[in-house]
């Protein structure tokens, strides 16, 4: 899909006015080629050039920009349909639903819901991104809802197909870069209007991809690009597969027409059973969900769909890491001992799981390691006496202390000579080599 | 992979050029996932079989749906919620009695048998206690049997040896073999005694494809091998999991390659019962709301992300679990 250096020379002036800073155009060419610059920096380049090249060049899936301030967040932009090919880059949205048709016993508790589940997972903030207001047939109450939920401060998604309500709905939040999800074949036109109109973002509802892709060209037609698909909400089946032919036919047939993120009512489809929401929801955070709707947010829920959005959408070419710090396990005491491992999420992982499971109080070292395993770092020089000794000395641990205990990987056992000259007053235990031995291990050194 | 596509027109009419519908770009694979058969009778079951990515009905072959296994203990467990002596109350107490509890009262497609009982470090039970459990369980229940170990290698060889020989033509798997004690299981399981083994590796395609090899090198047939390709739970370096199936599945499909198209099974409860979602009391973390529910989430969510990567049978604990997996199973593809 790129284009080489020398697609790009013959877009240029060829007059080699060295005004871009370079010595020829050739030269300034292989330059954009290689992604160093933009085409931009050519003052001389004609506006087809410059449109061709971002046609050339565009990924074939669009980025779109969402919600304003603080809740602004982008979806879409993918290029791959699995993260080990590449990564995906931009992690599923989640959504709770509301509509004029439920008690305000439920809108309250609903808000109250999003509000608290709101907390930090390894330097990530876990909370609801989105709220859908669902327009079932009281204007009045839609309307006073649709200004009631602006205190949330999330991102809007209107979802009415009635063009005229829409339009009312729209005007109380078009400056907060909502979502309409209200295009179907009857309105298309009406609603490409109000969204180009008001500068948001149109959904488009579709039973059948063709219906799907006819809705979109009609709007590309239109001159209205900024768009989410929405691949059904009646049919399990029949939304997987929709989302699926979606994405694949942008990423894989570089078909731009479906380059489009998508919404998924994971709520709708799940008949109102909340563990099938969460296999669902979890499903199309692995298979294309670029918004996934939820009837309603807590902690149990939330607890395992975050944690594994936060996992999906690492770049695997990036270790995912821990915060370096003092972790503490079954309220430690000051006799409690100390371990200590390195900073690569997967082994804080397995190590915190089974200190837990241990049930024995323990205080866990996490230095800067720099996100490799055990023996890597060690190897590496980033997990030696020095590194292990600074920490301990930086992080104030030994205040809290009568006990002076270090329990060091069993891979890194070799550490124990040089940490004991080190660490005068300490006592440096080998633990196991491997993290499922821990808890007979802490509870026989307890 | 065959990309099905429109040829651009020449013609100037451009609109008929804008209106050409929508073409679907097909995915065809030259490689199947093989199928292999556990249980006997009416109630055995089959995993695999599809040549297409998990769930893709739409592409071609899907196979046997994905099957879901109840997990139960041949001890009253010890670290479980209390959830489940509120479930299963006495039942517990005798491992027999439990099986055909879950099997009259939950349906699962199969039940896995774990002896953690046998752990040395544990209750130490013998090799032929645990035999006689397994006897029991198997003569009364009619549901395939998976049986898992003590995650004590060298324990779990013997009494997957004494088991695979003491439940010969139950056609039982054995969950399971790995690199230190798959000739052992290997040889027991598969070869004297005509059982399924599941070949257990560390998330990692390579280190999968080897065991299969050396698996194949033993004289173990394909048709008697799945794979265990490692498990996480969602939260705790589930990409890995994840990235490995997609990869597996890949090669299996894409590149036709023989040694890793056994079908995949996946203990889902060996490893999201116990992170601290699961486990942390409502006293700790009064926040966090029910416990059994924060239990039921991390497993559905970890098994539905198993399927959707790979995964031809999954292993839960809890019987809602199981219901919503089978209800989200049969509505995705039938």
């Amino acid at each position: 899909m790129a284009l080489s250096g020398i697609q790009i020379f013959k877009l240029t002036p060829r007059t080699n006015c060295k005004e871009c800073g370079f010595p020829t155009c050739m030269a300034f060419s292989m330059k954009v080629a290689a992604g160093a610059i933009t085409i931009d920096k050519c003052p001389h380049i004609s506006d087809e050039a410059t449109q061709q090249l971002a046609e050339a060049t565009a990924p074939p899936m669009k980025t779109i920009v969402i919600g304003k301030d603080a809740a602004e967040r982008k979806i879409g932009g993918e290029t791959v349909l699995f993260r080990h090919e590449k990564t995906l880059v931009s992690k599923t949205l989640f959504a709770v639903q509301f509509s004029d048709t439920m008690t305000d016993e439920v809108i309250e508790s609903k808000m109250a819901n999003i509000i608290k589940v709101d907390y930090d997972r390894i330097q990530e903030q876990m909370s609801v991104e989105s709220i859908v207001v669902k327009y079932d047939g009281n204007k009045d109450k839609y309307l006073v809802l649709i200004e009631k939920l602006k205190s949330l401060g999330k991102i809007f998604i209107l979802a009415c197909t009635d063009v005229n309500i829409a339009k009312e709905a729209i005007a109380l939040v078009k400056d907060t870069k909502p979502i309409l999800v209200g295009a179907n074949k009857d309105n298309i036109d009406d609603m490409i209007a109000l969204a180009k109109e008001n500068n948001v973002v149109l959904g488009l509802n579709g039973d059948t991809v063709e219906d799907i892709y006819a809705l979109v060209e009609t709007a590309e037609k239109a001159g209205h690009k900024e768009l989410i698909l929405n691949p059904g909400t009646t049919e399990m089946a029949k939304t997987f597969e929709n989302t699926i032919e979606i994405r694949r036919t942008a990423i894989v047939g570089g078909d731009r027409t479906f380059g489009y993120p998508s919404i998924v009512f994971a709520n709708e489809l799940s008949n109102g059973n909340q563990f099938v929401e969460t296999a669902l929801a979890s499903t199309y955070i692995l298979k294309y969900g670029s918004i996934v709707v939820l009837d309603d947010i807590n902690y149990p829920k939330a607890l395992a769909l975050f944690g594994l959005r936060q996992n999906i959408f690492t770049d695997p070419q990036k270790p995912m890491r821990v915060e370096p710090k003092v972790y503490e396990f079954n309220k430690p005491k000051e006799d409690s001992p100390v371990l200590i491992t390195v900073d690569f999420a997967l082994t804080y992982f397995v190590v915190s799981g089974e200190i837990e499971r241990s049930k024995a109080p323990a205080w866990l070292l996490i230095p800067d390691a720099g996100g490799l395993s055990v023996l890597t770092s060690w190897a590496a020089g980033k997990f030696g006496g020095t590194v292990i000794k600074n920490m301990i000395k930086e992080c104030g641990i030994e205040e809290k202390l009568t006990k002076k205990r270090l329990v060091l990987p069993g891979k890194v056992a070799v550490l124990k000579g040089d940490l004991e000259e080190e660490l005068p007053g300490w006592e440096i235990i080998v633990g196991p080599e491997e993290a499922m031995q821990l808890p007979k291990f802490l509870n026989e050194l307890v | 992979m065959c990309i099905e596509r429109y040829t651009k027109k020449t013609t100037t009419d451009l609109k008929e050029v804008q209106t050409l519908a929508y073409k679907k770009v097909a995915k065809k694979y030259s490689g199947k996932i093989k199928e292999v058969t556990i249980g006997t009778g009416d109630k055995a079951i089959t995993l695999g079989g599809r040549n297409v990515l998990p769930l893709h009905a739409f592409d071609g072959e899907v196979g046997q749906s994905p099957k879901v296994g109840l997990e139960i203990v041949d001890e009253v467990p010890s670290d479980w919620i209390d959830a489940f002596a509120n479930l299963y109350g006495d039942v517990q107490k005798d491992a027999a009695t439990w099986a055909k509890y879950v099997e009259e009262t939950y349906a699962p497609d199969f039940i896995c048998l774990r002896f953690e009982g046998a752990d040395p470090n544990g209750s130490n039970r013998s090799v032929e206690e645990c035999v006689e459990t397994a006897k029991k369980v198997s003569e009364s229940v009619s549901l395939p049997l998976v049986i898992a170990g003590s995650k004590n290698v060298e324990k779990d060889s013997e009494i997957f040896k004494a088991i695979a020989e003491a439940l010969e033509g139950k056609n039982i798997l054995l969950l399971s073999a790995q690199e230190e004690n798959y000739k052992t299981v290997g040889a027991a399981g598969a070869l004297a005694y005509k059982q399924k083994v599941a070949a257990e590796s560390s998330v990692d395609i390579n280190l999968a494809k080897q065991l299969n090899i050396l698996m194949t090198q033993l004289g173990v047939q394909k048709e008697d091998v799945v794979m265990h390709v490692g498990c996480a739970a969602a939260g705790y370096g589930y990409e890995y999991v994840s990235s490995t199936m997609d990869r597996i599945t890949l090669a299996a499909l894409g590149q036709n390659d023989e040694t890793l198209q056994m079908p995949i099974i996946t203990p889902i409860s060996f490893e999201t019962w116990s992170v601290k979602e699961s486990i942390a009391t409502e006293e700790d973390e009064p926040n966090w709301g029910s416990i059994e529910e924060r239990g039921i989430h991390m497993e559905v969510s970890t098994a539905a992300a198993s399927i959707a990567s790979g995964s031809d049978a999954v292993i839960v604990r809890h019987p809602k679990s199981l219901e919503a997996i089978k209800y989200y199973l049969n509505s995705i593809i039938g």
